[in-house]
């Protein structure tokens, strides 16, 4: 301490009390839809985010009760093959791209980043907003192709189909194409914000662990999605051109297509999951009120994970026809992703040792996270070993255990993220009450949906089946009716959360007693985030330490920071 | 315990099914304890450690290096285990005995052949002999899609590419009837692209093959080849013969009723109607159904056997 003093610049910093009632905000800061669609604000192009991928997740939402009705009884009762299949691959291709990809890191992200590290908004402000209409370009692609020819070709969009199917996929491959770019600017942006806008004091050790799991995604997103992006332009160009790549009618190889197909969409799962883990780090402290158990274990899992996960791409081919040493090697690092996953979820657990737990809505849901994210797991070690994966591969066991991953992992964590922050996005409690009961309607519904997919896929139920044997009938109806059950739970957090945004009770600037930056403002936060330049001096996770400790800064909120000094700071008045 | 496994997996009806079982029940049973453990240790802290006053204190535990060594190596043990438990059966499953009794598969959208070595081609059912090693060397048709072999009770599973084979192996260990699926998507007839391995004793397996060997097909009349040629050629995949819609529409009661076309128009189908709709389906497309009928069997298939096929139409009233 003594030590690095020496070299600390003197700041003059003060306590600073947080406005309560702020009359002035983010939200009523300017006014009007242009004001929205032109904002530079990260926390307005957040909500903007936030606003298109819960309409995408509605949509997916709507078709999953749609395939699984279909599925009701063994044969035809709503609708003929080609439009299961193309429900089916809607659903897929909306979930995945639209929805799952963007939704904690753009969403959340976008709101949450800049606030953790005390900066006034991320590194280049309009490139983020160029990243928004990038993304909405893409969806608008993806929407186009549904009015003229739904595509049936799976989300994997796998060769030769692909090629040969009469649907609409140039337009949907675009568009997916196209909202890769918006992946990639808000993963650069991200990392420049990190390493740049950190205030004064904010240390690398010092970073909140979901900056860390931020930080882990973007790098994932900049260096995997170029591959996709190469992958479908091929894709184009061989529909387009008859140039032979994939296609063996011309010469080309569909198994290459699926490398480079996997090689993102792999990486791409812990885009999606790995958000997750930094949502599921904060909301466990603060609810446990308690330092965080294995800060580096945590933080630095993030980045193994997305390290050893660039190069497991090849456990979705076991039985393509890929040569058994590339199935050998690509199982044997498939399960050196299990090490840093349990790691984490020890921890978490060990954090909650001795705390002082309050069971409130989001921290329900990250309790469900864990449960529901260990089944995914260990089904996901199961899939991982070669001899079992043959029989597994295809079957409703794996449609079962991305959606416990997905679903039940990410998907748990964002509505986690949803409530926590719903105070300081919008002001306003939603109803701890409602919050709690459909938290448990969900995870009803949700296992009642999925663990009979379990016991139909080892049993032998392909996945992708409009039709199937009589044998799986009572599987399917139980899975329907837990799809039911889910989307109540779906509609009752609508309902709640709208009413909240009306008629909600005022939030405090830190209702649930946390301690990083994002809380240290009011809520909702001031137009450019604080009114002052914070001076960070404590941890993230310093339960210990009185809360007034962790509001201070230095006046003036022009003061140019981002200086990564250490900072001896002076408390000059109280 | 019989009970229990059943539930989960289907009976293990090759060589090498139970040791692929026996994994997965060594990773379901680890799993369930590590879960148990886990949600113990949810439910316990919740309720022990639950807020009591807003002033609650915590002790700041930031890390013990004991139990977090404790946490990395036992996994790491365990997934070696698994992996190399999963490699050896691999190997197995990959290894077929030199003897191997060969069986060459074709997929196409919708249906499979399987051509045995005397010439014989059965189409959707596989017959096989128990306790004899099968080899399948099996590729999809030229300009088809992907699709994927898989027999739950015998664990195997292996994709079809166009111009390329691949291979598998088992070997029955008793006689009975196994039910197939595709199981890489392949368009709209997917879920129906299934039929059975029939695992038959060696004598009767000898018999079949010897009586299809010997089968004269120009001998037969016509209706009774168009009913071989609709389940050989693969029409089965996407016409029902019982009035329910498949892909395509019913053959039952086709014959002379009036069709309705998506450019409007409409006809009666009769004998000439029948044959033009096989040779060149995307002439006229029956409204509310796909324009997706193949387009080769004119090339494909016999004058005999596509006018076998329509005095077999002819029949179903
Ligand atoms: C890939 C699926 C598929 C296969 C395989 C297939 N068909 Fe079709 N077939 C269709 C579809 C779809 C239609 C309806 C659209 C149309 O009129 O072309 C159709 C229409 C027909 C019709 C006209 C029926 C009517 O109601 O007017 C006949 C006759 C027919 N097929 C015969 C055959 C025969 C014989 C075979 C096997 C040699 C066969 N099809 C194989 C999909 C298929
Ligand atoms: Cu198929």
């Amino acid at each position: 301490m003594e030590q690095a003093s020496l070299n600390a610049k003197k700041l003059k910093v003060r306590y600073f009390d947080i406005d309560e009632n702020p009359s002035e905000h983010y939200l009523n800061a300017e006014k009007g839809l242009k004001s929205w669609l032109l904002t530079v604000d990260h926390k307005r192009i957040g909500l903007m985010y936030l606003a298109s991928v819960i309409l995408f997740f509605f949509v997916g939402g709507v078709l999953a009760v749609v395939l699984r009705t279909e599925l009701f009884t063994p044969t035809e009762n709503l609708m003929n093959a080609d439009t299961y299949n193309r429900i089916f691959t809607l659903h897929g291709a909306i979930m995945v791209f639209l929805f799952i990809i963007p939704s904690i890191p753009a969403a959340l992200g976008n709101f949450l980043l800049p606030m953790m590290l005390g900066a006034k908004d991320v590194a280049f402000p309009r490139l983020n907003l160029a990243s928004f209409y990038i993304y909405s370009v893409g969806a608008i692609f993806a929407l186009i192709s549904l009015a003229v020819n739904p595509i049936d070709t799976g989300w994997t969009f796998y060769t030769p189909y692909s090629i040969q199917t009469g649907s609409a996929v140039i337009l949907i491959t675009l568009g997916v194409f196209i909202m890769g770019f918006s992946s990639i600017l808000t993963g650069m942006n991200f990392i420049v914000t990190i390493h740049k806008l950190r205030a004064p004091g904010l240390t690398w050790g010092k970073l909140p662990l979901f900056i860390w799991a931020m930080y882990a995604t973007s790098i994932i997103q900049v260096l995997a999605t170029p591959v996709l992006a190469i992958t479908l332009g091929l894709l184009i160009m061989e529909r387009f051109l008859g140039i032979g790549i994939f296609d063996p009618a011309l010469g080309g190889d569909p198994v290459l297509y699926q490398h480079f197909f996997w090689f993102y969409s792999h990486p791409a799962v812990y885009i999606m999951i790995v958000p997750a883990f930094g949502v599921i780090s904060e909301v466990i402290s603060t609810f446990s009120r308690k330092t965080i158990f294995g800060y580096w274990a945590i933080a630095m899992s993030s980045l193994a994970i997305a390290f050893i996960g660039s190069l497991v791409w090849g456990h979705h081919m076991f039985v393509s026809g890929q040569s058994e040493l590339s199935t050998v090697v690509f199982s044997f690092l498939t399960f050196f992703v299990g090490i840093p996953t349990g790691i984490k979820i020890f921890n978490w657990l060990a954090t909650m040792y001795k705390g002082s737990i309050d069971m409130k809505t989001p921290m329900l849901y990250a309790m469900i996270f864990l449960f529901l994210f260990t089944i995914g797991g260990v089904t996901g070690i199961m899939l991982g070993a070669i001899s079992v994966n043959v029989h597994l591969h295809d079957t409703y066991y794996v449609v079962a255990h991305f959606h416990y991953v997905m679903m039940g992992g990410t998907v748990m964590a964002f509505l986690a993220g949803i409530h926590f922050w719903w105070p300081k996005m919008t002001g306003k409690m939603y109803s701890e009450f409602w919050g709690r009961i459909a938290a448990v309607i969900i995870f009803i519904g949700f296992n009642v949906t999925f663990l009979p997919q379990f016991i139909m896929g080892s049993q032998g139920m392909p996945r992708r089946y409009f039709n199937y044997i009589e044998q799986f009938q009572s599987m399917h109806q139980l899975s329907t009716i837990g799809s039911y059950l889910l989307g109540i739970g779906f509609l009752i957090i609508g309902a709640y959360l709208l009413h909240s945004l009306f008629r909600g009770e005022k939030a405090s600037s830190n209702p649930f007693g946390s301690r990083t930056l994002d809380w240290m403002t009011s809520s909702p936060p001031a137009h450019h985030n604080f009114n002052y330049t914070p001076v960070v001096y404590n941890g993230p996770y310093d339960f210990h330490k009185p809360i007034a400790d962790f509001t201070i800064g230095i006046a003036g909120s022009d003061e140019h920071h981002g200086h990564g000094e250490t900072v001896k700071a002076d408390k000059a008045e109280a | 315990m019989e009970y229990l496994t059943n539930f989960f997996l289907p009976s293990a009806e090759s060589t090498y099914a139970t040791q692929v079982d026996a994994l997965f029940h060594f990773i379901n049973i680890v799993s369930l304890i590590l879960l148990v453990g886990i949600t113990f240790a949810i439910v316990y802290f919740s309720i022990k450690y639950r807020r009591k006053s807003q002033e609650d204190t915590t002790p700041v535990i930031t890390h013990n290096t004991t139990l977090e060594v404790t946490w990395t190596v036992i996994p790491l043990i365990l997934i070696l285990i698994v992996f190399g438990w999963g490699f050896k059966d691999f190997v197995e499953m990959r290894t077929p005995p030199g003897d191997a009794y060969e069986v060459h598969v074709t997929a196409y959208s919708f249906g499979w052949d399987f051509e045995y070595p005397n010439g014989v081609v059965s189409a959707n059912t596989l017959y096989v002999p128990e306790q004899t090693p099968i080899r399948l060397l099996m590729r999809a048709r030229e300009n088809d899609v992907l699709h994927s072999f898989f027999v739950p009770q015998f664990r195997l599973k292996q994709d079809l590419i166009p111009n390329r084979v691949t291979t598998a192996w088992f070997e029955a260990k008793r006689t009975g009837e196994f039910v197939y699926f595709c199981t890489e998507y392949c368009g709209a007839g997917h879920s129906i692209m299934n039929g059975l391995v029939k695992v038959l004793s060696q004598e009767d397996f000898d018999a079949w093959l010897e009586e299809e060997a010997g089968r004269d097909l120009d001998a037969l009349p016509l209706a009774e080849l168009g009913r071989i040629t609709f389940t050989s050629a693969g029409c089965a995949g996407c016409h029902s013969l019982d009035g329910s819609s498949r892909v395509g529409p019913t053959f039952q009661g086709l014959y002379m009723a009036e069709r309705q076309f998506t450019d409007g128009t409409s006809r009666i189908a009769d004998e000439e109607y029948l044959l033009e709709s096989i040779i060149y389906p995307q002439r006229q497309i029956n409204v509310g159904y796909p324009n997706n009928m193949p387009t080769f069997y004119g090339d494909t298939l016999s004058e005999r056997e596509l006018a076998g096929l329509v005095e077999f139409i002819k029949e179903l009233q």
